[in-house]
């Protein structure tokens, strides 16, 4: 357990590394096209466009939540979709980013850890990215902006473990079980929809039934996502005991997924 | 106080075998034995008890075969790999010149990669802008350093991961065989560099097949084979144990090469093209002996070669002439003489004998060489013609090049001055 400790005391020792990891990742992202670092806001904008239109317009779902406009179900819709990206397109890089970067890892002395670290901050800043164009839109709708969008960072805090937490077990694992790629794809589109994004909480067939509002509490993934429809669509206080425990919980999650990578820590400079 | 100490150190490397490697996830979990499915098969012992200390500013030279287990010795003491038992303990901070540019990302510039690997070696990014210039000028990348690495030619990679390894200025280099990939111009420049660290008494574990430098510039050197140090000891002393276990190796190769030449087919019943001849005259065996008449594959120039023939006739003839050739791997002649070249008269020849030609000394340069041995008719009509069924490799320590050495010595008029060699 001290080891443990010491390895991921590690991490804070290369933190200048981290930083310029990540800012290689971004720089790298976009070299060699024409708007470069505006893809970091092109992207969800486009998506966002996407959403209103097929959610909004075609769809056109007619619920009091959302007092029945369509444009605001975009917005609701936008709100959760982009941390889920965030979520969703780190747990896909981590996935390979050992594999990726095995020469680091079989060449010269690297903590391997520092990888799925740099993943999921590199994600992280692409999400920040996005916000201003949330925010945007939420004005532009007439949603007001309330003071709760500082309470914004501990969600992003308690995300950012879970996701480095499932990214640590991810990278590992699948350095031996090369299919957890093909499996995680899966994975995320059945989770995508286990978790309150195009639908809300507060719908009719959710509230009726128990076992389906059981399911869904039971995903970590809802209670995060919820803190962002709190503070940023709803504008209201967080739930504090449900993303408390999620907080718990993602801790231990992500002592347990570090436990799992430090154990198999040494194997990857063969496997990779 | 060593600067590099291990204790008894084995590295056992994991083989998985074919089963595991069409293992899945999912099958794993299916048959509920993940954790069996972690736990490799077969295991190849990589380093067997390795016990080594290197003392403080010494150059210390490791050579062996390839999968000797040399780079896994050093991969154990940059930290890379683990050792699965035994004890390592290294006093300073070590630089690897492993896999020079093995962090850089191919999008970016020159620039930014010097920063990213720099400090992935473990400088702050206050001392890379202090030696960037350094850097940048030692790989001669000045025009080229803004440009995406992917841009680089692989000459480029090389020295920019070089030079940036070379300026962590580290107490301890670690060296392996990186040299061999370097240009003419740039090999000296980095030869010139690490022998600037040995004058400035670092510690440098130099992993390397090129003997010559390994003579030259360690101070100890380490002879691995098959995962355990075999001898360690005085630069010369071990480089020449090595070199006469290769060439005990090679003579056992060249043994199995002879053993491979079947005279026992009768001429009908065989058209190889490496025999001809009605075999009125035959050559029975063929061996090839030192003068002192050892039976050898692998010769010194001064061994001197006897080839030795058996022949049977097999009724009395007036009329042959026996000869001898001997080919490079190019297939140039490089000698060849016969019995009536030297005017000798043949006179009988009946039942069985035995004929020798002594040479008396292989002045041939380091090569593989091959043997046409003959009876023939003075005409050229073939008893039984060997065309290079037999071969030889000449090993000398001259270093000098064309087809033989032709006996020389130089002698300088005062003005010209030369160093002798140091022959140690």
């Amino acid at each position: 357990m001290p080891a443990l400790l010491k390895n991921l005391g590690t991490l804070y020792r290369y933190r200048v590394l981290i930083q310029n990891l990540v800012s290689r990742e971004l720089k790298a992202r976009y070299r060699g096209t024409v708007l470069g670092f505006l893809w970091s806001f092109f992207n969800p904008l486009l998506l966002m466009v996407v959403y209103t239109i097929v959610f909004g317009l075609i769809i056109n779902p007619r619920d009091p939540t959302f007092n029945n406009s369509p444009w605001l179900y975009a917005l609701y819709l936008f709100s959760g979709v982009l941390p889920w990206v965030w979520f969703s397109s780190s747990s896909i890089e981590s996935a390979n980013v050992l594999m990726i970067h095995g020469n680091l890892i079989k060449k010269i002395l690297f903590p391997a850890e520092i990888l799925p670290v740099v993943t999921v901050t590199s994600n992280l800043v692409h999400f920040s990215f996005g916000l201003p164009i949330l925010l945007l839109f939420l004005i532009l709708f007439g949603k007001s902006v309330t003071v709760y969008i500082f309470l914004l960072p501990i969600v992003i805090l308690v995300q950012f473990i879970f996701s480095l937490a499932f990214g640590f077990l991810i990278s590992s694992l699948t350095v031996h079980f090369r299919d957890i790629k093909d499996i995680l794809a899966n994975l995320l589109t059945f989770w995508f929809f286990a978790t309150p994004i195009v639908y809300p909480v507060s719908f009719e067939s959710v509230k009726k039934s128990g076992v389906l509002r059981t399911l869904l509490n039971l995903n970590p993934m809802t209670h995060i996502i919820g803190g962002y429809h709190d503070c940023l669509f709803y504008g209201r206080m967080l739930r504090w005991p449900s993303l408390g425990i999620t907080l718990g919980v993602s801790i231990v999650f992500f002592g347990l997924a570090y436990a799992v990578f430090d154990r198999l820590r040494d194997s990857f400079p063969e496997e990779v | 106080m060593y600067a590099i100490e291990l204790e008894n150190v084995t590295r056992v490397y994991q083989k998985y075998s074919a089963r595991h490697r069409f293992q899945t996830f999912k099958s794993a979990l299916v048959k509920g034995d993940l954790f069996r499915a972690l736990r490799p098969d077969e295991l190849v012992t990589a380093l067997d008890g390795i016990n080594l200390k290197i003392d403080k500013g010494m150059t210390f030279g490791v050579i062996g075969e390839n999968g000797s287990g040399k780079s896994t010795l050093l991969k154990i003491v940059s930290g890379i790999a683990k050792p699965t038992s035994g004890r390592l303990s290294v006093d300073g901070k070590i630089s690897a010149l492993i896999e020079l540019g093995a962090g850089f990302h191919p999008e970016i510039s020159g620039r930014e990669n010097v920063f990213i690997n720099g400090i992935m070696l473990g400088l702050s990014k206050k001392e890379i802008t202090r030696k960037f210039d350094e850097i940048v000028q030692f790989a001669e990348l000045q025009d080229f350093i803004d440009a995406p690495v992917k841009t680089y030619s692989s000459g480029m990679y090389m020295r920019l991961g070089f030079s940036i390894a070379i300026n962590v200025n580290p107490e301890i280099l670690l060296i392996d065989e990186v040299l061999a990939v370097g240009d003419a111009a740039f090999v000296p420049k980095c030869l010139d560099r690490i022998d600037e660290f040995r004058r400035r008494k670092k510690t440098i574990l130099f992993v390397s097949h090129d003997l010559a430098t390994v003579g030259k510039i360690c101070d100890r050197v380490a002879w691995l084979k098959g995962g355990r140090i075999r001898m360690i000891g005085e630069p010369k002393r071990i480089v020449d144990a090595y070199l006469q276990d290769v060439a005990g190796k090679q003579e056992e190769d060249f043994q199995e090469r002879h053993r491979d030449v079947d005279l026992e087919t009768k001429w009908e019943d065989e058209r190889r093209e490496q025999r001809w001849g009605r075999r009125e005259i035959e050559i029975r065996k063929v061996t090839l002996r030192t003068l002192g008449g050892e039976e050898k594959h692998v010769f010194h120039p001064e061994d001197g070669l006897a080839i030795e023939m058996q022949v049977v006739a097999s009724e009395p003839i007036k009329d042959f002439v026996f000869g001898i050739g001997v080919f490079n791997s190019q297939g140039i002649s490089c000698y060849g003489t016969n019995t009536q070249l030297e005017d000798l008269e043949p006179v009988s020849i009946s039942g069985e004998g035995r004929v020798t030609c002594r040479i008396e000394r292989l002045d041939l340069i380091n090569g593989t060489y091959y043997l046409d041995i003959a009876v023939h008719k003075r005409d050229g009509y073939p008893y039984d013609y060997h065309r290079n069924l037999y071969t030889f490799l000449v090993s000398s320590t001259h270093r000098d090049v064309g087809i033989v050495r032709l006996p020389h010595s130089w002698s300088f008029s005062p003005t010209v001055k030369f160093k002798l060699p140091d022959k140690a």
